[in-house]
């Protein structure tokens, strides 16, 4: 290594003659962290989200490789939010990796001190029968006088603010054409 | 704001930049507190004697925006003569019923409109939350009103809103909230500055205004405020609901909501809507202006999207095969209902009640004493577990082997594992792309409802019972695709938008819908969303290519618009207000609402438009009407109906509070939603004895760092390692009081629940001075529960249930309690702490607190019984 390059590589000088003045961006680079790349230029493809959890709908981009979630940012395109994130905004990555998450049907028999494995077909079949019997108990055609009530106050359901439109469309839909009534969300509350 | 909405925060940061001054008003000092001008510590609860005294500061002084007020607002109408006021009634209006607890509105009509009372006896509003229909619309009010331009007639809403709020004075403010006079005449000043021709507000509000037994009264003063002020349908002002959840607002338009269908359009009521024609007539009142007289066509094309081939105009579009209501059947009187074993299963669709709401004993119970439960969640939340690790295993009220519930634990697909739209706080729908397919058996929302009515449809193929038909003959056949046969989201999306039946065409907006079954549109206010077969929820020009209004982000609805109202940002004469606050206008060459945004206006109808005799619908509203959704076309400083718990907004105190109400003799909302359950209590206040038992106020609110009932923060290590821990916040003074050493433990004991928690001494509490006493104030965050990668006790199990009579929504913002140092007991020694708090507040189970606790015999309003008392006044 000469003279020149040994001084060109030294920070201080780098900082007052390039155009880092502050020394906070390539003035203080390594030659180990020039060598980086960050995961998000790697990345196999980038898919336009929206931040999962409260309503300021900060634009996210989720950055894949390998068909795993290597990364989110903060959209700088988007007018919302300027490519910002808060503190659970930018823990999204940890959100859908984290280890925490449940990736299989578990199922807790009655009277049961414990869950136990099912096959997620299997749930589905007992879970419709379960809502076929819970209609068919609870059923109420017609009011005292006779005006129509089409209706079942057996079964309820709560949920639908972090789901999407299209999500809570089908879900009312299907409830409403069951006769269910007691569809709430977090909007109540 | 900064501390649950930090990205939103950026923008009021950016106003202060350019000059806006930044007031916040909380119990407690936040990180917006830091950085506003001005910060105004409150007492929980309080808001409409804060808000009501700058309505009188606006009046008293004259600072209305006259001209505005006169052409756009109601100011000038005259109300009827049989209205009487609180002031009159001590804090109850004409046409309270005490037998129901609940206003009959005749007398709140317009002068001569008596019999137009949309409501006639409001209890039935009440249980079916009526309220929330109007969310996009106003309540039923005829078109034609009396009115006085010089604003003199004692009857007219300016001189009726002069005298309601004449006695909520600086001085009053002061008393009631605790807030010096100085710091409120600052406020009342600078809101009243900042506003006008050249300068408009901006009110900011979230659950701190809603979560409360009088919560829509304390955004309608917030109304008045901005209407007064000129400050609706113009740039830079408004009211700016901020919403907790990524797409609440979506789940408000497309209902998971008992009492609505998608686009406000109300669920029959047995009683009220046994055919389809008094049901389209309930929503969209022959005779009046405004856009709702087009309610036969959204309607019949919803019933058309639902029902498919099978709804035809000859069967009224199978309106027959919709549910109806009878009552209340709200999500708590639900959990009661399970409680009493009336409900045989439940669905959680990533909602975590155990924890997140109000009175989560009662919740846990609920959900213990069920056939079947069905979790759909990314983690195993409490409200999965509560039979094996709840609180009330370790108390024994609930034994694992004797606990009946069968749980299906089925594992839910995150936000960057499916595609489909959220819709923000501002109406604004953002379609997401989806990034890989969910693990193991993670599915979307989409795919099991679509896969469990398919196959709910294959058990009942050939069915004859009748129940059965409204299943059989679903419009269900949407395209799936892929290894997991996800549904499409875009085809369900093309639904909402609608489109037209025999050609495919999706519909450009919601003027194309038809009441004939050849349109079907599953939302209409969504309508234009796939405009031109295009996902207009996906349009991502970046702000750096586009103005600031950003029209071609994302879409909102209605039709693309991003400020609702905008016609007011224009003079009656079509011109700006001013050149700084321009923002849509009547271009008189073109004849045509130009302007930054999509005129929220019939397009080429000029401001010197008058209305033929007679007219209704659209063609009623002049042109000088701006708010085109309202049956007067007017924006309401009064609401002659429609408001359930009265036509202007009345200070009332909590239902727990430590305090006598100093505005009126009238303690609480007369109105509140009340459930006299063995399960429920409320805490003692005045005029009952026994309030001192609880002497402090709490309030719960948000951490930066998690979320609502921290399923998705609690387990996520970044964030748990930001906020570890369960704590409450108490000020200096009461860590002297109550005997609590900073770090130490504490416990908080109410009626319901005892929790434990780490104590935070620390000044961003401060007592407050309030009526001649001392009021101490605590804080919790009500994010912790015992799953999870941090946990700690659930601040919401110390709530009981109260509510809004308007939404039904929970009083979960304030209540009273005791806290003592030290940790709480465990095991059955913590419900003896609970029994031995109740003896002492003479609680008994299941009672109801006295509702009227007036002082001067009330005025007989038309449909009241008379004078009397009720419930004697021992302040
Ligand atoms: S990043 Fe933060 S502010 Fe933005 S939407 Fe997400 S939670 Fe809200």
């Amino acid at each position: 290594m000469g003279l020149r390059t040994f001084i060109a590589g030294w920070p201080v000088y780098r900082q007052l003659t390039g155009t880092d003045p502050l020394g906070r961006g390539v003035a203080a680079q390594s030659g180990r962290s020039a060598g980086l790349t960050a995961r998000t230029e790697t990345a196999d493809r980038v898919a336009r989200s929206v931040c999962p959890y409260c309503a300021v709908g900060c634009g996210q981009r989720v950055y894949v490789s390998d068909d795993r979630v290597t990364q989110i940012e903060g959209d700088p395109d988007s007018p919302i939010s300027r490519g910002r994130l808060c503190p659970k905004g930018s823990a999204s990555k940890s959100l859908v990796t984290s280890p925490l998450r449940q990736t299989t049907v578990r199922y807790r028999r009655p009277y049961s001190t414990d869950w136990e494995d099912l096959d997620l077909d299997t749930a589905l079949d007992m879970i419709a029968d379960r809502l076929l019997a819970a209609r068919e108990q609870t059923w109420e055609d017609v009011d005292s006088e006779g005006r129509p009530l089409h209706r079942t106050l057996g079964i309820s359901s709560l949920g639908g603010a972090t789901l999407d439109n299209e999500e809570n469309y089908l879900i009312k839909k299907l409830f409403t054409a069951m006769g269910a009534l007691q569809i709430e969300n977090q909007a109540r509350i | 704001m900064a501390e649950a909405h930090p990205v939103g925060f950026q923008w009021v940061m950016e106003a202060k930049r350019r000059g806006a001054k930044v007031f916040h008003v909380d119990p407690r000092f936040t990180r917006t507190s830091a950085v506003a001008d001005t910060y105004l510590p409150i007492r929980a609860g309080t808001d409409i004697a804060l808000l009501g005294g700058v309505v009188r500061y606006i009046l008293d002084n004259e600072l209305d925006f006259r001209e505005y007020v006169l052409a756009y607002t109601n100011a000038a109408t005259i109300v009827s003569e049989q209205f009487a006021d609180t002031e009159d009634g001590d804090g109850l209006f004409s046409g309270y019923d005490p037998h129901t607890d609940s206003y009959v509105q005749t007398s709140w009509q317009y002068a001569g409109h008596e019999q137009d009372s949309g409501s006639g006896h409001t209890a039935k509003e009440r249980d079916g939350a009526a309220g929330l229909q109007h969310e996009s619309h106003g309540a039923q009010v005829s078109g034609q009103t009396a009115r006085d331009e010089t604003l003199q007639h004692p009857r007219c809403v300016y001189q009726i809103l002069r005298r309601h709020f004449a006695r909520y004075t600086p001085e009053m403010v002061e008393r009631v909230c605790g807030i010096p006079r100085e710091k409120f005449l600052e406020l009342a000043r600078a809101w009243a500055e900042n506003s006008g021709r050249e300068r408009t507000g901006a009110l900011v509000y979230s659950v701190g205004w809603t979560q409360h037994s009088v919560g829509v009264q304390y955004i309608r003063t917030g109304a008045i405020i901005q209407l007064l002020l000129g400050n609706m349908g113009r740039p830079g002002g408004g009211i700016l609901a901020l919403r907790g959840h990524a797409s609440i607002q979506g789940s408000t338009d497309i209902p998971t909501l008992f009492n609505l269908l998608p686009g406000y359009l109300p669920m029959p009521h047995h009683a009220d809507h046994p055919t389809f024609d008094d049901w389209v007539d309930s929503i969209r009142h022959p005779g009046q202006k405004g856009f709702w007289g087009n309610a036969r066509a959204y309607a019949a094309s919803l019933l058309k999207a639902y029902w498919g081939d099978a709804a035809t105009p000859e069967n009224d579009f199978c309106y027959d095969h919709l549910p109806r209501m009878t009552g209340d059947h709200g999500t708590y009187q639900q959990v009661l209902n399970m409680i009493d074993g009336k409900i045989k299963g439940y669905f959680l669709l990533g909602q975590n009640p155990a924890v997140g709401s109000a009175h989560g004993r009662a919740q846990r119970l609920g959900m213990a004493n069920l056939d079947w439960l069905v979790v759909r969640d990314l983690f195993m939340i409490e409200s999965a577990t509560f039979w094996k690790n709840g609180p009330e295993v370790a108390t024994g009220e609930i034994v694992p082997q004797e606990c009946r519930t069968e749980v299906f634990f089925l594992p839910a697909a995150s936000h960057v594992e499916k595609e489909g739209t959220f819709t923000q706080t501002q109406r604004l729908l953002q379609w997401r792309e989806k990034a890989v397919e969910p693990p193991g058996d993670a599915r979307s929302e989409l795919w099991f409802f679509y896969h469990l009515g398919r196959r709910l449809r294959e058990k009942l193929a050939g069915s004859a019972h009748r129940r059965d038909r409204a299943l059989l003959d679903l419009a269900w056949d949407y395209p799936t695709h892929g290894p997991l046969a996800e549904p499409s989201a875009e085809a369900v999306l093309r639904e909402i938008n609608g489109y037209d039946v025999s050609t495919g065409r999706p519909l450009a907006s919601f003027a194309e819908a038809k009441d004939d079954g050849s349109t079907a549109v599953g939302c209409w206010i969504y309508s234009g969303v796939y405009a031109d077969g295009v996902n207009q929820a996906a349009r991502r020009r970046s702000r750096h290519e586009q103005d600031w209004v950003a029209a071609e982000w994302g879409w909102a609805w209605p039709a693309n618009r991003r400020t609702l109202y905008n016609r007011a940002s224009a003079d009656p004469q079509g011109r700006p207000w001013s050149e700084r606050k321009k923002y849509v206008w009547w271009d008189p060459q073109a004849g045509e609402w130009t302007g930054y945004d999509v005129p929220d206006f019939e397009r080429t109808k000029p401001p010197t438009y008058r209305p033929p005799q007679g007219a209704s619908g659209p063609a009623a509203l002049a042109g000088d009407d701006p708010f085109v959704m309202q049956g007067d076309g007017k924006g309401w400083l009064y609401a002659p109906s429609g408001v359930l718990d009265g036509p202007l907004p009345t200070h009332y105190e909590p239902a727990e509070s430590p305090m006598r109400n100093p505005l009126y003799g009238q303690q609480a909302n007369p109105t509140r939603k009340v459930y006299a359950h063995p399960v429920n209590s409320v805490n003692p206040s005045p005029p009952q004895e026994h309030s001192a038992v609880f002497p402090y106020v709490f309030t719960v609110s948000r951490l930066t760092e998690h979320h609502t009932a921290g399923a998705m923060s609690r387990t996520v290590s970044p964030l748990a390692e930001l906020q570890p821990e369960m704590f409450v916040e108490v000020s200096p003074e009461l860590a002297a009081e109550a005997g609590l050493t900073h770090l130490g433990w504490a416990h908080l004991i109410s009626g319901r629940a005892v929790i434990e928690a780490k104590v935070l001494v620390t000044d961003r509490l401060t007592p407050l001075r309030v009526d001649g006493r001392v009021i101490h104030q605590l804080w919790l965050p009500y994010h912790f529960g015992y799953e999870g990668l941090v946990t700690g006790d659930s601040a919401n199990d110390l709530f009981g249930i109260t509510l809004d009579p308007n939404v039904l929504i929970q009083e979960s913002k304030v209540g009273t309690c005791d806290i003592l140092p030290g940790r709480r007991p465990t095991g059955p020694p913590l419900r003896d702490l609970v029994d031995d708090y109740r003896r002492r507040a003479g609680i008994v189970p299941g009672e109801r607190p006295p509702t009227v606790t007036t002082r001067v015999r009330r005025p007989a309003g038309r449909s009241g019984d008379g004078p009397r008392e009720k419930g004697a006044d021992h302040a």
